[in-house]
């Protein structure tokens, strides 16, 4: 015991030494291509540094930490010391929707995103209450595993394998989405080139080591991507609440957003924006209804205005832009029957500035009370998600011991709280600064951020003279979410190399998920498919190699369906979140605090569990086009409040009406409830 | 393997710390969420209180909780002598 003491506090020390090393060379390689910019470092090669230097850099670590043994490459050798798992298991957490995509649906939701803050943090606690420490004393390898070993028999596995792929792959889709949006759009490569690029420096980490790689890249990816996140914050922060730490401070500039909020509202100008939008609302709305008439009118009216300046002897471009309009008019009924509907989406625009700090925002009392139900239903969901995923349950098979693991999850939790109480304050700061800097500046001198943003992408950034004033008035202004971490750089006035280091931060994120998810899918389709149920006997090497084939096939399968860039990606996240709470928190949970839980019932519970969710989902969702009234307005994407609790009832009826567990499985739950129990007969780690 | 009987006593501190943890867990998300309009009358530097907690007082307790569960039961391991000994 003492020489494993020293063995494992030496390799704790050195650890350290070396990711201090890392931090400072990285600082480094920071200040040498801020320098190179001053010196006139073209972007484009900016960008290509931090696309390359970090990829090749997680390639390294993976190249250095290659193995073919079984323990390594499952679970790092289960040596991972609390602190590094920690910082681990927040890059694994942290996908790209963490990193580019929740400041801003903070900023355009304001209260009611905090939703997601609240699900994507709090969920460790239920993960430290009641699966760490257990998982870690049972000691496999994976998910499936202690399903498996708990309940008995192939059944329950294969479920648990096809639920933690059907999850894992959902998720791992929206990554590789990620990774390939980022090198586009900060190198110029084609989506399809970033896709593959990300997805090499993937696979040379994850295929050569396995866990034991990927949690070491994965740490360097924490770094980096914590780096990125918190430069440009302090920056902004810095300048508007006059304190290096804006977190503690962002409150009063959270009142002086109020302030103008109400400020826009009530202003002359804005109400004007309002009312044209509303207006050309309800006109498109007013055509629909009398479709082939409003088309016949408008016709007659564009034609006669025409005429009538042609006949005035108008000036010139008053002709020309009413001979455009005549030409611009749609070509048949059917063409003007989609502008108009168009049209009447600018009803959205007539609202004066959601209220950031309000919470529950409705039309009525009945309004607001749904989207209180809402707020909670999506922090359940992913909660219980969170506790339930098993590319993050399967980090805490790797610490040294039990009471590690526990540690663990401490500083896990910590790391990931690092970067969302940040989130929230960047899209109080970034609102305060649009309202104060955007709002009002002319058309003519829109700050340098703006002008170029709108003009590179009018996705995220469009900003149009609508009342023809020279002026910008808020409801002019139009912003995609991903907008707000990508430009704050350039909002605070960074250098450029700012702007390439978030790429990189979003980069890292992506990278980071994608390779834990990649791992558990490959991983259940090698150890739990093929050894436990094909092949019991095959040899240590043969299922290591089988699992480096089977990732490389996942991640092409992963790689061809993002190519085809299925919709809605924010949806199918939700989705992963509430089908793997609605699968695996019953049986995981029971499985440890009750006894009495037996086979049948977590078969039945899993499956209607699973069953509930999906029906729900695939009902109500309007993608599928069924579109069935929802249950107390509950949004599908929460569909997992259903899911869970009918799951976890239906466990205890069905193993009360079942026979009880045998003694061995009562045997081995009180294995897994004691870190050290002498005289223990059940050995359940696995080496 | 028998129990013994320190050994239920073990498991039922457990339970009971496990159990006053993920109550401060239940009220700082559910009844903080439920109630939120009204927390959000009062002010507490410059942020409407819900949202202060939203955004980070609740975070904070969670990272809390944990660290304390960690602490307790490693104590409580020792005490029981179910610990693993001295791994780091």
């Amino acid at each position: 015991m003492s020489t494993a003491a020293f063995s494992h506090s030496a390799f704790n020390r050195q650890l350290k030494k070396y990711y201090s090393f890392y931090t400072g060379g990285f600082i480094a390689f920071l200040l040498a291509l801020a320098l190179a910019e001053q010196m006139g470092m073209s972007r484009t090669w900016i960008g290509y540094w931090f696309l390359f230097a970090t990829i090749a850099l997680y390639a390294g670590i993976g190249i250095m930490s290659r193995t073919a043994e079984v323990a390594e490459y499952y679970v790092a050798g289960r040596r991972v010391p609390a602190f590094f798992n920690g910082m681990a298991t927040g890059a694994d957490w942290m996908s790209a929707a963490s990193f580019i995509g929740m400041a801003g649906t903070l900023f355009l939701t304001g209260y009611d995103g905090l939703a997601w803050v609240m699900g994507w943090t709090g969920g460790y606690c239920l993960v430290a209450l009641f699966l760490a420490p257990y998982l870690r004393k049972f000691g496999q390898f994976t998910i499936p595993d202690f399903l498996a070993e708990r309940y008995g028999g192939n059944i329950v596995r294969t479920i648990g394998i096809i639920s933690a792929i059907t999850c894992s792959f959902v998720y791992v889709v929206a990554q590789i989405y990620g990774v390939g949006l980022i090198t586009s759009r900060f190198t110029g490569l084609e989506f399809g080139v970033g896709v593959f690029v990300g997805l090499a420096g993937i696979l040379v980490c994850s295929m050569l080591g396995g866990m034991k790689a990927v949690t070491w890249t994965q740490v360097a990816q924490y770094i980096i991507l914590i780096i990125a996140y918190l430069t440009p914050v302090v920056w902004l922060g810095t300048k508007h609440t006059g304190i290096p730490v804006p977190q503690f401070a962002y409150g009063y500039t959270l009142q002086k957003v109020g302030d103008l909020e109400k400020k826009i509202t009530a202003d002359p100008k804005e109400q004007e924006v309002r009312k044209i939008f509303a207006d050309r609302a309800a006109a498109g709305r007013a055509a629909l209804a009398a479709p082939d008439k409003a088309y016949a009118e408008g016709k007659a009216r564009v034609e006669q205005n025409l005429a009538s300046l042609k006949a005035a002897n108008a000036p010139a471009e008053k002709v020309a832009e009413a001979e455009k309009a005549v030409a611009a008019y749609p070509g048949s009924v059917s063409a003007a029957r989609a502008q108009w509907t168009r049209e009447t989406g600018l009803a959205a625009r007539a609202a004066p500035p959601r209220p950031h700090a309000e919470a529950f925002v409705g039309k009525d009392e009945a309004a607001r009370n749904t989207a209180r139900l809402n707020f909670i239903g999506i922090v359940f969901c992913m909660m219980f998600g969170t506790a339930a995923l098993p590319h993050i349950l399967m980090r805490y098979y790797t610490t040294p011991s039990v009471q590690q693991a526990r540690v663990s999850v401490f500083w896990s939790l910590f790391f990931i709280f690092l970067l969302y109480f940040t989130a929230p304050c960047l899209a109080v700061l970034a609102k305060y600064d649009m309202y104060s800097n955007l709002v009002g500046s002319s058309f003519a001198s829109l700050p340098v951020w703006a002008a170029a943003w709108a003009k590179v992408d009018p996705g995220l950034l469009n900003i149009t003279d609508i009342n023809r004033d020279g002026i910008v008035q808020w409801a002019e202004v139009v912003i995609g979410g991903d907008l707000i971490v990508l430009a704050t750089p350039e909002i605070a006035g960074l250098p450029y190399v700012v702007s390439g280091l978030v790429a990189a931060g979003g980069l890292a994120a992506a990278l980071s998920t994608a390779d834990g998810l990649l791992l558990t899918i490959a991983n259940a389709l090698s150890h739990d498919l093929y050894y436990k149920m094909l092949d019991p006997h095959a040899s240590t090497t043969r299922r290591v190699t089988i699992s480096k084939v089977l990732l490389v096939v996942v991640a092409i399968i992963a790689a061809y369906v993002t190519s085809l860039k299925p919709g809605d990606i924010l949806f199918l996240v939700g989705a992963a979140f509430s089908l793997a709470a609605s699968a695996f928190f019953p049986p995981l949970v029971l499985g440890v605090f009750w006894k009495r839980a037996n086979k049948w019932g977590a078969i039945v519970g899993m499956v209607v569990g699973l069953g509930v969710c999906a029906y729900y989902m695939y009902t109500r969702y309007p993608f599928f086009g069924v579109n069935m009234p929802l249950w107390f307005g509950l949004s599908p994407v929460s569909a997992g409040m259903f899911g869970l609790p009918i799951g976890l009832l239906t466990i205890i009826i069905v193993s009360y009406l079942t026979a009880p567990p045998s003694k061995e499985v009562q045997e081995l739950v009180e294995h897994v409830r004691y870190p050290n129990l002498t005289g223990d007969t059940v050995v359940s780690e696995a080496r | 393997m028998e129990l013994s009987s320190k050994h239920h006593e073990y498991w039922r501190k457990n339970l009971v710390i496990t159990a006053v943890l993920l109550f401060i867990w239940f009220v700082f998300t559910f009844v903080e969420a439920w109630y939120a309009r009204e927390l959000n009358a009062i002010t507490f530097f410059g942020w409407p209180l819900a949202f202060w907690f939203s955004a980070q007082g609740s975070l904070a307790i969670y990272v809390a909780i944990i660290g304390v569960y960690a602490y307790l039961m490693g104590k409580l391991d020792r005490e029981y002598g179910v610990d693993e000994g001295d791994l780091e």
